[in-house]
């Protein structure tokens, strides 16, 4: 298997399968995790990070999800490969950057993946579609305890797992949940829930864009404190809060539908327009549109479409994405017009 | 319109910048904004706010500090105030009375109470388990449950005798 393989599959995130997943994209769960005694990525010298990698690449093998796992030195594979994989949600973009001594390991069904010297040694990754927080959760559990099997890691029994940030201190645990909120976006309440999760100790920002003024509606919420609270406990804090959205976004968009059903009907088929006949189209723009379309799929207003397909699109559309399906590398403008045409010929043939 | 921090460049770049309810607009030029825009960001940074959180909650002269250092890796504190990340794990206990207030403050706690890895795993529960029962004991005591109390006590120094016999 290599990289070139993961473009003919969808990426777990955009799989749409699952609970609740008319809303909700997907579920991760992170952990952060260091070797005991050896100084973190970013303080540790060249023979120590060699030695972290091949302590890596040899605990992976003791853990049934990680079998066949495919291990990538990023220094050996283009620019492209990596913003490719960042695109895909299987690392940071900050572990495309200096990348020397840095590598992914992913298994092939992209559900888990370990990013290796980001700024914790590891950096353990599980993806699940919908709202599926306790399964990511088990998932990941059985992992970190197979791999400490093979590998010390720093902890204290007073403060837990040790990183190199003190914000991840403790469990060493980040989950978030991918979510698509256009319909509070579009009756101009999503500032209240965002203050609301605040308060509820959890963080909210947009997958792409800054702020409230998420592009394409798409946010991400993960817990705040890592420390003095139970895996578990983090865990069902995040599923409960975020089930709350989810009943929040659904009568909301039951509303628009009764109240204000031509407005919302109007812009699902202007977003549909512009995508099917535009010739020059940027990544931002086509993200936004597709946030409506995937409204108009969840709602049945657009029939001829999948979520599935919607999906794809959103993916496929990315920057890199676009540059490996074309096999080289693009400009800002010629991939704007590539990925118009693609657009279209997708929306044609459905 | 010329730049005014260059005053050779054309401005195309107008900025409003506030500082303590002072307004005032800059036109720049590019590559000068860019600059400007680049010394906004190192003020801004995550490390700087978790900089600023480090010097919150020590009362110790900016001099000592400096010399505060891990006995394992070398980082110092003064590192740490930099970029905001640790040098290694022991720097957790090199910088221990720094770090607790900063855990508190970021966390609400400074006690991990979830996953024990299995390498140090028994003695690290029969550790918490220790804690607990002298908190238990403490609370019996206030409360005048003295035998309650003396039950603890008992235990505790079970468990304690098991964590020397261990150790020899």
């Amino acid at each position: 298997m290599t990289i070139d393989d993961f473009l003919k599959q969808d990426s777990e995130w955009l799989r749409g399968t699952g609970p609740s997943s008319n809303i909700v994209l997907s579920s991760r769960t992170r952990l952060a995790r260091n070797l005991d005694k050896i100084p973190f990525s970013n303080w540790a010298n060249r023979k120590q990070l060699e030695d972290i990698l091949i302590s890596a690449k040899d605990a992976v093998q003791g853990s049934n999800f990680l079998k066949d796992s495919m291990f990538i030195r990023l220094k050996d594979v283009s620019e492209v490969d990596r913003l490719f994989l960042v695109e895909r949600h299987l690392m940071s973009p900050e572990h495309a950057k200096d990348v020397e001594y840095k590598a992914l390991i992913v298994d092939p069904r992209e559900i888990v993946s370990i990013m290796v010297n980001e700024e914790d040694h590891l950096r353990i990754q599980v993806m699940q579609s919908g709202l599926n927080m306790r399964e990511s959760w088990r998932i990941i559990d059985e992992i970190d305890t197979d791999l400490s099997k093979k590998l010390p890691f720093a902890y204290s029994a007073k403060w837990g797992y040790l990183t190199a940030c003190p914000t991840n201190t403790g469990t060493g645990l980040r989950g978030s949940v991918m979510i698509h909120l256009p319909a509070l976006v579009f009756a101009g309440q999503i500032s209240k829930v965002l203050e609301a999760i605040a308060k509820l100790g959890l963080n909210i920002r947009g997958l792409y864009g800054e702020g409230t003024e998420a592009i394409g509606n798409i946010f991400q919420i993960s817990n705040q404190v890592s420390m003095g609270m139970s895996e578990e406990d983090i865990i069902d804090n995040i599923e409960r809060i975020v089930n709350q959205i989810i009943s929040r976004e659904d009568a909301t968009r039951k509303a628009i539908l009764t109240k204000n059903r031509e407005a919302l009907i109007d812009r699902i088929s202007r977003a549909y327009g512009t995508l099917k006949s535009a010739h020059i189209i940027t990544s931002n723009e086509t993200v936004a549109l597709l946030s409506a379309i995937r409204l108009g799929v969840d709602l049945g207003v657009v029939k001829n479409l999948d979520r599935r397909m919607v999906n794809e699109l959103f993916i496929l559309t990315q920057p890199a994405h676009l540059q490996k399906l074309e096999g080289k590398v693009l400009n800002a403008n010629e991939r704007d017009i590539k990925r118009a045409d693609l657009i279209r010929e997708r929306l044609k043939v459905s | 319109m010329l730049c005014e921090i260059c005053n050779k460049t054309e401005a195309t770049v107008h900025l409003t910048e506030i500082i303590n309810d002072k307004v005032t607009k800059l036109h720049l030029c590019e590559e000068c904004a860019r600059k400007k825009g680049s010394e906004m960001e190192e003020h801004f940074g995550l490390s700087d706010l978790l900089a600023g959180l480090a010097d919150l909650g020590t009362t110790i002269e900016p001099e000592v500090m400096e010399t505060i250092k891990c006995n394992s890796c070398g980082f110092t504190y003064q590192d740490f105030k930099k970029v905001g990340r640790l040098g290694c794990g022991e720097c957790y206990e090199s910088f221990k009375k720094h770090l607790a207030p900063l855990l508190k403050r970021i966390h609400g706690t400074d006690r991990h109470v979830g996953k024990v890895p299995l390498m140090v795993g028994k003695t690290v529960k029969d550790m918490r388990s220790l804690q607990e029962l002298k908190m238990r004991m403490e609370k019996a005591i206030q409360a005048e449950e003295f035998e309650e109390a003396a039950r603890l006590r008992d235990k505790i120094r079970e468990l304690e005798k098991k964590d020397k016999t261990k150790e020899s």
